[in-house]
């Protein structure tokens, strides 16, 4: 039996190579843009889907899973974006935010708490001193219609009462009709706005409904100025999926092996319980890499999910099923 | 000694968008066996049970057509599999309706049950029976695949009533069509049984309906609306049928007369209700 | 870009702890006997062969070696079985039997999937999520045929052959179990099955799952045993029909052995299916369909993409690419959910692996293997990846049969095609790429059996499977796979 000596894979070629001496290629005109973006590879749906379907078969149980929840906790974006939205609400939700079981001091705090502008000042005093930030969504959520100077008008009144982060719309209906000049420049606008503030941009994935458009306007926000990039409003019918994930978890990836430039992906709407959490978990995980699991680069705008994952995070603990009631409603 | 045990006696309901109504209408008919004995009170379906009938089965289609052949074969398979663990309850009420000796209603309920078998693998064979890849003189890439023709009216035949329901109806649902069937005006009770058969046995809702009632009225409705793709007039026959031919032109109705094959293996009632759908594509370096 | 400043995102980096499936699911007996006319032999009437696991080396059971004459008292239960019942039988009645073999193997696939994976060593995902779904699904499929066979384009009254000597291969013990059986009982010949010797389990299983099903006596008949077992089969004179799976030069033997016989015969046979890859092909999802085609069960695959052919003004790319997500790969406990990669199924197939790489680095090819670490027990390959491989070289041109992808590169259409061609197989192609027009235009000069476009290793019941030239004859699948089992 022969032993063939093993030429190992070389430790660079092992993981996502993010080179530090190339930078984002400024973009001057449309064409250039469309350049960019003519350069990117297609996406085959029945793989994309295959490759999703299949991440989701992984099985992560026991001290994977408590680790699992504990930084899924970490990286939630806790979001109330209601018309009947109150102070008492806000108030409540950032309480649940800095100590999310009270009963539990082991329990990280979310990532931020994400409200309307008008909220912002409200839950940036609720959480002062504390690690969580305050997001805001601005520029005419959810539908973006509006023009570049109410959006930005938007912007300036959320980072004056305090917002550490913004959540910006693109104009999906530029996007879809072609117009991918006015979106970049929207962005870079914003981007602008926000100064060292982090931008996040929502492309709103269920309205440009394949999954050519979701990698390419990945590409355009990034390439405009992102900090992140983030699937949903949560107020279309379709909100983050695991192939959409997938797709945007691949273009943070492929942007910080060309340009050096690492931007964070936002999930948002529909994932309400732990067991999707960590399948996207796993996506990232086997997309992007290590450097994408903290809450600096990746969150789960969400709601109902924390409660989801207090609970699970207490049945690894007692070995048993526990109430929904165990944890306050808001 | 114990009192005679009083049974307890079933409403027959119709089946809507995998729910079982009884008719907007309020209103039901007296279903009497051969000999003239009740049998049953059965729901008289309206003209809006029939409309609610057809927006199920409309809204039930794109997504029935888009499973798998493999997974629609199972969902009729599982009918199956209902029917025979039902078999007994099946046989009376065949037995009854038709009023035939329970021998007799016995080979009937498992001829009908083989048949469901046999629908049950058809679903992945029929493109390949009915399709074809198309040599055309040029660098094209071409072939024919059947597709459903969408929403199907079914009515069914007024004397046999569970065999010939079983075909009329699986014969669409099994190419991917919805079905918003009308049972046998006198012996409507098999059918609303292999209706509630079909509500375990995975089928999703909207993918079969069935309205009882009577057929005149009913017919007349569905032959002339305008969302229904197919009728198949098996259960009326004269004048009637040659009005509802007519009427079912209005909205360029595909249209089965007569659909009993003289072969049971005929695939005559499954090419009744496919298109063919012709895609060319370029072959070129 | 140079190395220098570079940060790695490492792949794969949340630990995650092994989630076993539990071998005692498996219900494994000590010892097996030989399934003939319809029940069990005494195993310690025979001679033994032991069935190992190759993740560990350990002994999972023993079974029979079938000898002359047990492979004759077979032949004749399945005559019998043909001429008194099954090939007399209404294809309706046919029917329901293979719909209750399918729906058993539904109920049974959990235990199924641990005995598959046990015994041949492959990941537990792949047992589960493939194997045993697609095992039942055939069963499903060729069930439907057995009472519409007038419909299925051989006349209107194609009748039976006979009796079929089956012999299968260790790489998918019971879907190619299924593949045989359920296209032969469903056309309404009866059957005798050589499982292969190191992956006889699962068909035991089988076994008791046609007992549970009621099949008539004689109908299947499971005889073990080596390659002598199946030499008896293909020499009996009872047997009409012959189809094997298995290696080229087996095939080639069974073919003279039967060429002056009147049996009939289909072989699917070995491969080195070229996986093409142009410049405009969805690159993440092409990425994954390499790697699907050839780590896809240890490579033990006879429709394997083991050879890449690469349009060279991508190749860079696709490379750096394709050793990244190899790293990636989860290789080892076969039982772990989590696992991509399992074990080699036997140590003679991994001394066949060891020195055609051990070739390839001699002739002067790249060779970069995952870092992965390998269990001590058992038998491992970690995944490997030839560069810079001319199409002269062994491993572009011999049958490897394991983890191994050798890459060329290519400049234009007309050069990969002749490339692709430039080998003695004819089995499986891929094509990747965006342009359907070129695809179709590849498609049609590519001499293999199935081609699969911006896809790879897909199987389905209703689709036909099996090669051209030396990769054998007749099909298996689909309407077409009813011919071999067919007097048209």
């Amino acid at each position: 039996m022969s032993t063939a000596p093993l030429r190992l894979v070389p430790a660079q070629e092992r993981g996502v190579r993010i080179p530090s001496n190339e930078s984002v290629p400024s973009i001057d005109s449309e064409a250039q843009l469309r350049s960019v973006l003519a350069s990117l590879s297609g996406v085959d749906a029945v793989g994309l889907e295959g490759r999703a379907a299949k991440l989701a078969t992984r099985s992560i149980k026991r001290s994977t899973k408590a680790a699992a929840i504990d930084l899924a906790i970490s990286m939630v974006d806790l979001t109330t974006l209601e018309g009947a939205d109150t102070p008492g609400r806000v108030s409540s939700l950032c309480a649940k935010a800095m100590r999310p079981d009270p009963l539990d001091l082991g329990v990280p705090s979310v990532a931020a708490v994400c409200v309307y502008p008008d909220l912002v000042a409200h839950a940036s005093s609720e959480l002062d001193g504390s690690s969580v930030a305050v997001a805001a969504v601005a520029t005419a959520f959810p539908s973006g219609r509006a023009s570049l100077q109410m959006k930005l008008l938007d912007v300036h009144e959320a980072l004056a009462a305090g917002a550490d982060e913004i959540d910006m719309v693109i104009d999906r209906g530029a996007f879809l009709s072609g117009r991918i000049g006015q979106v970049f420049d929207e962005i870079v606008a914003v981007k602008e706005a926000c100064g060292e503030k982090h931008l996040k941009v929502i492309l709103e994935t269920g309205e440009l409904v394949t999954y050519d458009h979701v990698r390419r306007a990945s590409w355009i926000a990034m390439l405009a100025g992102a900090d992140f990039i983030k699937t949903s409003t949560g107020k279309v019918s379709v909100s983050a999926t695991p192939p959409t994930a997938l797709v945007m978890l691949e273009a943070v990836r492929d942007f910080a092996e060309t340009t050096g430039r690492l931007v964070g992906v936002k999930l948002a709407g529909g994932i309400r319980n732990s067991k999707d959490a960590i399948r996207y978990l796993v996506i990232v995980n086997e997309t992007a890499g290590s450097i994408w699991l903290r809450p600096s680069l990746f969150r789960f705008g969400a709601s109902s999910l924390l409660n989801d994952l207090l609970m699970q995070r207490l049945k690894q603990q007692r070995g048993a099923y526990v109430r929904a009631d165990e944890f306050s409603g808001d | 000694m114990s009192e005679d045990r009083l049974d307890v006696r079933k409403t027959y309901k119709l089946l809507i968008n995998g729910a079982f109504p009884r008719s907007e209408s309020g209103r039901s008919y007296e279903v009497v066996g051969a000999s003239g004995e009740f049998l049953a009170n059965v729901a008289q379906g309206s003209r809006k049970d029939l409309r609610d009938a057809v927006v199920a089965a409309r809204g039930a289609q794109a997504k029935w057509w888009a499973a798998t052949p493999y997974n629609r074969g199972q969902v009729i398979y599982r009918l199956a599999e209902m029917a025979e663990s039902r078999r007994d309850e099946l046989c009376e009420h065949v037995a009854l309706a038709e009023g035939i000796k329970m021998k007799a209603a016995r080979s009937s309920v498992e001829r009908a049950v083989d048949r469901i078998v046999w629908y049950a693998g058809w679903t992945d064979k029929v493109a390949q029976v009915m399709g074809s890849a198309n040599p055309v003189a040029g660098a094209f890439f071409n072939f024919s695949v059947p597709v459903p023709s969408g929403v199907v009216a079914v009515l069914a035949d007024q004397s046999s009533s569970l065999e010939a329901f079983v075909d009329a109806v699986l014969a669409p649902i099994c190419v991917g069509n919805t079905v918003v069937a009308v049972a046998s005006e006198r012996r409507p009770t098999p059918a609303v049984l292999v209706g509630e058969m079909s509500a375990t046995s995975d089928f999703p809702g909207g993918v079969l309906n069935i309205v009882t009632g009577r057929t005149e009225e009913l017919a007349t409705t569905l032959a002339s609306h305008e969302d229904v793709d197919a009728i198949d007039l098996g259960g009326v026959d004269g004048a009637l049928a040659d009005s509802l031919a007519q009427s079912a032109s209005g909205s360029i109705k595909r249209v089965l007369r007569n659909g009993d094959p003289s072969s049971t293996n005929s695939t005559r009632r499954l090419r009744a209700f496919v298109e063919i759908s012709t895609v060319w594509h370029t072959i070129g370096q | 870009m140079t190395d220098q400043g570079l940060v790695s995102s490492q792949l794969g980096s949340l630990h995650y702890e092994p989630a076993l499936e539990s071998s005692s699911l498996a219900r494994l007996k000590p010892s097996y006997g030989l399934f003939i006319d319809g029940s069990f032999s005494d195993p310690g009437q025979h001679e033994n062969l032991v069935t190992l696991n190759p993740a560990t080396g350990e002994t999972l059971a023993t079974v029979a070696q079938g000898s002359v004459d047990d492979v004759d008292r077979a032949v004749k239960a399945a005559r019998r079985a043909y001429e008194n019942v099954w090939g007399k039988m209404s294809g309706a009645q046919r029917s329901k039997y293979l719909f209750r073999i399918a729906r058993i193997i539904q109920e049974r696939a959990r235990e199924l999937a641990v005995v598959e994976t046990l015994d041949n060593g492959k990941p537990i995902r792949e047992s589960r999520d493939i194997d045993i779904p697609l095992a039942a699904a055939y069963f499903f499929y060729y069930a439907g045929w057995a009472d519409k066979l007038e419909h299925a384009g051989f006349g209107p009254d194609p009748q039976p052959v006979g009796v079929a000597g089956q012999i299968i291969p260790w790489n998918f013990p019971l879907l190619m179990a299924a593949w045989k059986l359920a296209p032969a009982l469903a056309a309404g010949n009866t059957c005798v099955l050589k499982p292969a010797e190191t992956t006889p389990l699962s068909a035991l299983i089988l076994a008791e799952i046609l007992q549970q099903a009621g099949l008539p006596e004689g109908v299947v008949n499971i005889v073990t045993g080596d390659g002598s077992t199946g030499s008896a089969l293909v020499e009996h004179p009872g047997v009409d029909k012959i189809a094997f799976t298995g290696s080229t030069d087996v095939g080639r033997l069974i073919q003279q052995r039967v060429a002056s016989t009147p049996k009939r015969l289909t072989l699917e046979l070995g491969g080195k299916g070229a996986n093409i890859v142009f410049e405009d092909a969805p690159i993440d999802e092409m990425i994954e369909g390499i790697i699907d085609g050839i780590f896809f069960n240890q490579g033990h695959v006879c429709c394997a993409g083991s050879r890449l052919l690469v349009q060279e003004s991508v190749a860079e790319e696709v490379l750096r690419r394709l050793v990244r997500r190899v790293e990636q790969l989860r290789v080892g406990d076969p039982l772990d959910k989590n696992t991509d990669v399992g074990a080699i199924n036997s140590a003679e197939q991994l001394s066949r692996i060891e020195e055609l790489v051990a070739v390839g680095e001699g002739e002067g090819a790249t060779r970069y293997s995952s870092s992965c670490a390998l269990p001590s027990k058992g038998f491992w390959f970690a995944p490997t990846v030839f560069s810079n491989v001319a199409q002269s070289h062994r491993i572009a041109r011999d049958e490897i049969f394991g983890p191994v992808l050798s890459v060329l590169t290519f400049r234009t259409p007309e050069e990969v095609v002749a490339k692709a061609n430039n080998t003695k197989y004819g089995l499986a192609c891929g094509v990747w790429s965006e342009k359907g027009s070129r695809t179709l235009w590849v498609a049609e000069r590519l001499r293999a059996g199935v081609i699969w476009a911006n896809t790879y290793n897909r199987f389905d019941p209703t689709s036909p499977f099996g090669g051209m030239r030396e990769s054998g004859f007749g099909r298996e699948g689909g309407r077409h796979g009813l011919e071999a089992y067919l007097n048209v």
